[in-house]
């Protein structure tokens, strides 16, 4: 089973600053890691290779030292990594993103499984991995808790009917769980339930220093220009807004006086004042 | 550009129209009235009633653009997608309007792409741009650190999701008239190519915490699964559902469905109790937009009480049950 993880390097803390004109980020000074969501989609793919074979690349779209986050990855047990960065790409939204994510998977050879994370926690939009699947028109399970089986049709066996691959899985909606078969290829994104996320082990960690990450762009991809970057993104950032987080409200300490009947009646007070009970 | 008119994306299950549908369209009738087009709401589903889709009329549509089929009754990403596309190359509305729900955020990238055009995610605001008519988009980014607008100046139609309970439905105006129109399925848009095998309700409480109006949420300050039980017992006297902190869910004293923040869910609720919860940068990213907030912990410098309307520090395990007895009291 050959499986594609597209990941995406965010900064670490949730305190980046904005710069105020272009309406991007302020990387710098601020440490970069894995997209923390990204995580449960390695893990998926690292179990599913465990159970039936195959290969995995990681890919990133940003700047060249996002290899490290792919090298990360490999240090988890993802195989191959690509690292797709050129001036060409900066500024891109959801849509040019995932345009050129998904020029750049049409490379890989005999993809069956796509498996993305549910949100970035900088641009959260959740918007890039149902992006890519509409790209390739491929079958689509956002918000993918459980893989429940996968069925790969053995080509030796089973000459009689027509090759259908395919994996069966649960997606979390509103009030339960739905439970879905999609033919592969597919691209699935996965929230936090779908998985427990392994550290890099030693080993991985002295491949992951070994293995050379090919750097794609317009270089080496034929990809519409026009498509990328900011030229390529229907959308623009074009104010950006610090909401104020304090609210200033009535705060009691009951610790020193004990008198929590008095405050909780002050409380009760209060959701009456404002008509919630 | 000759796109024309402000469309909601009106949600159904099991033949009834979902409360988000009738929200959006308080977004919608604003944008239509500063535009001066027509408010239409498309409804997917099977067995909708004109009856149903009377009360989108009443609620501030123009127009419904009913399409009921048994091939449409469950969401299917590529079935929807194509049908939405198909009515988009005829109609060409100028905007388009979600809700920020799963089936919102799945099926409108889904479309963005293939009809060229920009979507903004779980919008807070909308509006329209004075001199050049653009919708002008505002969201939370960043764990909800700052907020975001956005515009898509030269590509329509103008497409966004729309956080839920961000606005109230529009009261009922029984006076109100528009026009239902029945639109015929055409079958070769099925893409037959997902099969959906079944549904399991969330089990526990069968609250939705997203539609919830009252959240109570607790956090690693309960000291153990069994404490819920005070938790529960507070969201029981508001009808309200039960929430959680990560580090709860990650105890298995609750399980994720209920995690609010930044890796769960966003919740929009009129009240949040947050009971033994530090108040972290990713958790409030969850919770911080509800419109009252109530706080308990011991430890007065939490951040919690910086995001909270009333505070009280103090220990949990004496305050929540006397809250608890005192709310029973009202109750009754
Ligand atoms: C404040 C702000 C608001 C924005 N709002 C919007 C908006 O509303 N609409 C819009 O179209 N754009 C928006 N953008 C631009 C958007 O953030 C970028 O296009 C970004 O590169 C991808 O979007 P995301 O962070 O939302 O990723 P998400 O769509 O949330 O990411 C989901 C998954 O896609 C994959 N993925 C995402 N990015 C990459 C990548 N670079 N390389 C590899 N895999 C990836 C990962 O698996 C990830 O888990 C905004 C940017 C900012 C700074
Ligand atoms: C990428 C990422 C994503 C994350 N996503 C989420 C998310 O979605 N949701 C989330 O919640 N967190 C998330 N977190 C984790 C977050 O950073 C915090 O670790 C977590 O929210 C802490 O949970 P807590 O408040 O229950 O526990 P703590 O921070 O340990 O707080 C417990 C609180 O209980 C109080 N307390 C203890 N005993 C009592 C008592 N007897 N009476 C009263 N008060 C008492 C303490 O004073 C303390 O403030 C995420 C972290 C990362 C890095």
């Amino acid at each position: 089973m050959n499986i594609v993880i597209p990941i995406k390097q965010v900064p670490e803390t949730s305190n980046v600053k904005m710069d105020e004109e272009t309406g991007t980020m302020k990387r710098d000074g601020v440490e970069s890691i894995i997209n923390p969501l990204d995580l449960y989609a390695i893990e998926t793919g690292i179990q599913l290779k465990e159970e039936y074979g195959g290969k995995i690349t990681v890919i990133t779209m940003g700047p060249p030292s996002a290899d490290k986050a792919l090298k990360e990855a490999i240090a988890m047990g993802c195989d191959d990594g690509i690292l797709l960065s050129g001036r060409e790409f900066a500024g891109s939204d959801t849509w040019a993103t995932s345009y050129a994510l998904a020029e750049a998977i049409k490379e890989i050879e005999d993809v069956d499984l796509i498996l993305a994370g549910e949100r970035a926690t900088d641009g959260d939009t959740g918007q890039v991995g149902p992006g890519i699947a509409s790209w390739l028109d491929l079958t689509l399970s956002t918000y993918t808790s459980k893989v429940v089986d996968v069925n790969l049709i053995d080509e030796e066996v089973d000459y009689t009917t027509v090759k259908q691959d395919s994996i069966i899985v649960e997606r979390m909606v509103e009030d339960g769980y739905e439970k879905l078969e999609l033919p592969l290829p597919a691209l699935l994104t996965v929230v936090k339930e779908i998985s427990f996320p392994r550290l890099p082990t030693l080993r991985g960690k002295q491949r992951s220093r070994k293995v050379e990450i090919p750097q794609w762009n317009l270089e080496n991809l034929d990809m519409n220009k026009e498509f990328l970057g900011l030229q390529g993104s229907p959308t623009r950032v074009v104010n950006i807004d610090h909401p104020k987080v304090t609210r200033g409200g009535t705060i009691l300490d009951v610790r020193e006086d004990g008198n929590v009947e008095e405050a909780v009646s002050q409380l009760i007070d209060y959701l009456k004042a404002k008509e919630l009970v | 550009m000759d796109y024309n008119g402000v469309w909601t994306l009106g949600e159904a299950r099991d033949g009834e129209i979902k409360e988000v549908s009738f929200e959006l369209l308080s977004r919608g009738r604003k944008l239509a009235d500063k535009l001066d087009e027509e408010l239409v709401s498309l409804v997917i589903g099977d067995g909708i009633t004109d009856q149903q889709a009377e009360e989108l009329i009443k609620s501030g549509a123009d127009k419904v653009l009913l399409m009921n089929a048994p091939a449409l009754k469950d969401f299917i990403v590529e079935n929807y997608s194509n049908v939405i596309e198909d009515l988009i190359e005829e109609y060409k509305p100028e905007i388009i309007l979600a809700a920020a729900t799963t089936m919102g955020r799945t099926v409108m990238p889904y479309i963005a792409i293939k009809t060229d055009a920009g979507l903004t995610a779980d919008c807070t605001e909308l509006d329209i741009e004075e001199d050049t008519g653009n919708l002008l988009q505002t969201r939370p980014a960043i764990g909800g650190n700052i907020l975001a607008t956005i515009k898509t100046p030269n590509h329509r139609p103008q497409m966004a999701t729309v956080r839920p309970h961000s606005t109230k439905a529009a009261e009922k105006d029984e006076s109100r008239t528009g026009e239902i129109v029945h639109l015929k399925f055409d079958s070769s848009l099925l893409d037959g190519r997902v099969k959906k095998l079944g549904f399991r309700k969330n089990e526990e409480d069968a609250v939705n915490i997203q539609d919830a109006d009252v959240v109570a949420a607790g956090g690693k300050g309960l000291k153990k699964g069994e404490n819920f039980a005070l938790i529960r017992e507070l969201a029981g006297y508001f009808e309200g559902a039960v929430g959680a902190s990560r580090d709860a869910v990650d105890r298995d004293w609750i399980s994720y469905p209920y995690q609010v923040g930044l890796s769960g869910k966003t919740v929009t609720p009129k009240l949040y109790f947050a009971v033994g919860i530090s108040g972290a940068i990713q958790h409030l990213a969850g919770m911080k937009t509800s419109e009252n907030i109530i706080a308990i912990n011991e430890d007065p410098d939490a951040d919690i009480f910086k995001v909270s309307d009333f505070g009280i520090v103090g220990d949990l395990f004496e305050i929540v049950p006397e809250l608890n007895k005192q709310l029973a009291e009202e109750v009754k």
